[in-house]
């Protein structure tokens, strides 16, 4: 059985429908990349896995339970947890003070602050430093660290390169790779396609709300990828 | 406004009607409404026409009330601050021997007047500031006025100069005043919403900013709707002095009239334009047949404004308006064409 | 010597403001809800002692024990089976509905408690009247600095309470992005209830304060909040909860010299001050950014 399971799932902005009929299994352990061009729908798509976005129609099924229905912060205690599009860091609050708070009702598991911040080593001088204060790479760690701080058994990572510096990116994604060598089962949502190929399992590219490609990062041609990603192949659907 | 036209499938371009039938009688009929009731004093006596004015005086509120907060989201707790205004004013051109009725048409001009510089104030903020602020305001004023002796002080004034006018010709007068000034009043915010700015006050109320960044006026046109609803309150502060006669700063000041606002706009509907003149009815009806009954009627009327806001926010009529499709009033626009009739934007 | 004597009974009366403001300045800052009935929940409160001192006989202060818990529960009902409604409707709704509310209240204290106005200085005992002569123009009276003691204590409790705990910090990130703490795990629904819930019982000794200093009847709810919104404001909505008792303390402070000048002024001395303060272009003293509510 899939860890998590979605089914025909239907996500509206207001009266935009971002996420078509969507259909997806992720097996316990997979890393899984997905990509696709801005309004996609690759954000709205985490967010309904973690619970910030109330399906309109179709099923979430996680670990064999329905979670459709489940609110957020339940989702977390099950093992769900994201790192936001932007960081969403609490601002006010310190470093240390951002991955407490995550921790309040957190699963069993090996992440607490002094592991995570044996993760990411540039967060120990920051500890007591205000959010706020932090460049975007130190940020990133941070979201990251704070989503790990929950024990999750599913990652779910939107655009964590996204402004950053380019050595900043090389920084998130080793200390990524350590924990996806751990066993986490991991979705990223990632702009940079060479980056998504190399560091996952299986690659899923969404155009328009829809799932238009899947398969083994190894196995797709960039060019498959690229073509997927614009929408480039004639659809049959529509003659010109 | 041309119409887009639809797919080359189609044929004929869509229309943009404004008028439809229905909207067409319904105003007709309202407009033979206003006219049939100036002639009430005529066929009633003097008890119903007095409560006709009681009731016209609350419909201008609430009509008022609503232009600020429902088509402005401004929602105000202090618009007794200018009925008291308005009240008072009249009293003092009163004694300063100006004719009554004369006064009382300065005096809403004059609250209009002194709305102009709180407007740069207030409108300033939004939401509880605003409410707060405006609340405070009323406050400050009822003091002010509550240490002047020439105006009676604490203990309150009368418009004694009414005297000079015969009781049953008073009630005349004043109703016709009282019915002239709703209309009035009612009939600027309908051409209002007709107008440009109509549309603009829809995206204000949608999403401020991104209503400022097509380039609508959002200040200047809420500041036409805070002057306007002040001039609108003073005129019922005035009506009422004009009908009850005897005014003190604790009753005129205060924030009661607010409480019968919200209930009469939520209950008939925010941000729509028949919903406040239902709320005026109804809460008519019920201070009839209900204001003796003391303390467990305000109860009520603050329980049933609490189940509106929770449960029903559009009020009986902004409910009905949204379940049935139907406009009686042509505040918006009707787009129809080869491939039907699509639903009004309002 | 007198503006000294002034100045001090301004900053004591300002502990009284700024006790009753916390409640308000803590719902608004987390949940940006103004509760308008606020004042009428500390005379709520009061009344709650009033009915514990008909049934036994001991001082408002050990009154209150009884009366807390009931008003932590009574602000935990009106988050979930009220506010928490109306905050998914848009800002109009809780203000709406707090103002019916208000009326309710009101209302109900009226018609349960008559209209006479009462007082629980009595019972209260010495404190209510005792003071300390400093100078012969300085008096401390006792129930003053008792208040100002307290408020202090509240909010420094409530300080600590918001930096130093996990429930504290958690209502501190809700606060600063309510959608992402849902996201690491907090019910932020339970958070604002448990706020409520405190912002209650802290009006509730409010309340207390209020029934001792002077007297009370079942209207008299609406002054205090204006007082109290006065106070947030004045001391910067959005700004840290200490300022807010900074805030009540100027509004004591002009008050009372206010009362000096006239004593039909004070109430609007402090008016006057408030508006001052919203005209300014900081609109408070410690806030530097405007609040859109």
């Amino acid at each position: 059985m899939s860890l998590l399971e979605l089914e025909q799932l239907k996500l509206r902005h207001g009266l935009l429908e971002a996420v078509r009929d969507l259909t997806l299994s992720i097996e316990e352990g997979e890393t899984v990349a997905l990509v696709g061009a801005n309004g996609a729908g690759k954000t709205t798509l985490l967010r309904a896995i973690a619970g910030a976005h109330r399906p309109s129609a179709g099923r979430i099924g996680f670990d064999g339970a329905d979670i459709t229905r489940v609110p957020a912060y339940r989702r977390v205690q099950m093992g769900i947890a994201l790192v936001p599009e932007g960081r969403r860091l609490f601002p006010a609050l310190t470093v240390e003070e951002n991955l407490l708070v995550a921790a309040q009702r957190r699963r069993p598991g090996r992440w607490s602050v002094d592991t995570v911040i044996e993760a990411f080593p540039m967060l120990a001088r920051l500890r007591g430093q205000r959010a706020a204060t932090l460049s975007g790479g130190e940020q990133q760690a941070a979201a990251i660290g704070r989503a790990l701080m929950t024990n999750p058994r599913l990652l779910l990572l939107d655009e964590v390169s996204l402004g950053l510096a380019p050595l900043a990116v090389e920084d998130v994604y080793r200390s990524l790779d350590n924990v996806i060598a751990e066993g986490a089962t991991v979705i990223l949502v990632e702009q940079d396609l060479t980056r998504a190929a190399a560091v996952a399992d299986r690659v899923v590219c969404m155009l328009e709300g829809r799932l238009v490609l899947e398969g083994a990062g190894s196995e797709l041609t960039r060019e498959q990828i690229t073509e997927a990603y614009f929408g480039l192949r004639a659809k049959p659907e529509v003659q010109a | 406004m041309s119409a887009p036209p639809l797919a080359a499938a189609a044929g004929a371009p869509a229309r943009i009607r404004r008028w439809t039938r229905l909207s067409t009688g319904f105003t007709g009929g309202f407009g033979l409404l206003v006219v049939a009731m100036i002639f009430v004093p005529v066929v009633f006596g003097a008890n119903t026409v007095q409560d006709m004015t009681t009731l016209l005086t609350y419909l201008l509120m609430a009509v008022m009330w609503n232009a600020l907060a429902g088509y402005g989201g401004l929602v105000s707790i202090g618009q007794q601050a200018y009925i008291g205004l308005g009240a008072y004013a009249t009293v003092w051109l009163a004694q300063h021997s100006v004719n009554p009725y004369a006064g009382m048409l300065i005096a809403t001009a004059f609250c209009g007047l002194v709305a102009v510089p709180l407007s740069f104030v207030m409108l300033r903020f939004r939401g509880a500031q605003f409410a707060i602020g405006t609340w405070v305001v009323a406050e400050a004023l009822a003091i002010w006025v509550s240490l002047d002796n020439a105006l009676g002080a604490g203990t309150g004034t009368s418009l004694s100069q009414l005297d000079s006018y015969a009781p049953s010709s008073r009630e005349h007068y004043t109703y016709w005043m009282t019915l002239g000034c709703a209309a009035f009043f009612t009939g600027v915010v309908f051409l209002l919403l007709r107008s440009r700015l109509g549309s603009s006050l829809q995206a204000i109320r949608d999403d401020e900013d991104a209503a400022a960044s097509v380039g609508v006026r959002v200040v200047a046109g809420k500041r036409i709707l805070f002057l306007l609803a002040a001039a609108g309150a003073g005129a019922a502060g005035a009506m009422t002095v004009a009908n009850t006669l005897f005014i003190e700063p604790t009753a005129i000041f205060s924030v009661n009239y607010t409480a019968f606002m919200i209930f009469m706009v939520l209950v008939g509907g925010l941000g729509t334009f028949e919903g406040p003149i239902i709320g005026a009815v109804v809460f008519y009806f019920m201070q009839n047949l209900f204001g003796n009954d003391g303390v467990w009627y305000l109860v009520a009327l603050g329980g049933v404004a609490m189940a509106f806001a929770l449960f029903l926010p559009r009020g009986v009529w902004g409910t009905l308006e949204e379940r049935t499709g139907l406009r009686f009033m042509p505040l918006g626009y009707r787009v129809s064409g080869a491939a039907g009739a699509a639903p009004e934007e309002p | 010597m007198t503006w000294v004597n002034d100045v001090i009974q301004g900053i004591m009366l300002g502990g009284f403001y700024g006790m009753l403001a916390c409640g308000l300045a803590l719902m608004f800052g987390l949940m940006r809800i103004i509760n308008l009935a606020h004042g009428d929940i500390a005379v709520l409160g009061a009344y709650l002692i009033y009915v514990v001192l008909q049934h036994w006989n001991t001082s408002p202060f050990v009154a209150i024990l009884p009366v807390l818990p009931v008003m932590l529960l009574l602000g935990y009902l009106l988050q979930r089976l009220l506010l928490e409604r109306s905050l998914r409707s848009g800002l109009l709704v809780p203000l709406l509905t707090t103002f019916g509310l208000s009326i309710v209240i009101q209302n109900l204290l009226q018609q349960g408690f008559s209209p006479d106005v009462r007082s629980l200085g009595a019972q209260a005992g010495s404190v209510a009247t005792a003071s300390w002569q400093i100078t012969s123009q300085l008096s401390i009276s006792a129930i003053g600095a008792l208040t100002l003691g307290v408020a202090i204590v509240i909010f420094g409790g409530l300080q600590l309470f918001l930096s130093r705990t996990g429930p504290g910090r958690q209502m501190r990130a809700t606060a600063q992005d309510p959608d992402t703490a849902e996201l690491v795990g907090i019910n932020s629904k339970a958070v604002y209830a448990r706020a409520t819930a405190i912002a209650v019982a802290i009006a509730a000794i409010g309340g207390m304060f209020l029934a001792i200093r002077s007297d009370f009847y079942p209207y008299s709810g609406p002054t205090y909040l204006i007082f109290a919104f006065e106070a947030v404001v004045i001391g910067g909505l959005g700004g840290s909860l200490w300022a807010t008792l900074l805030g009540g303390i100027v509004l004591g402070i002009a008050q009372t010299i206010g009362g000096q000048i006239n004593p039909e002024y004070p109430v609007l001395a402090g008016h006057i001050v408030f508006l001052l303060v919203l005209l300014s272009p900081r609109g408070g003293l410690v806030n530097l950014r405007r609040v859109s509510a």
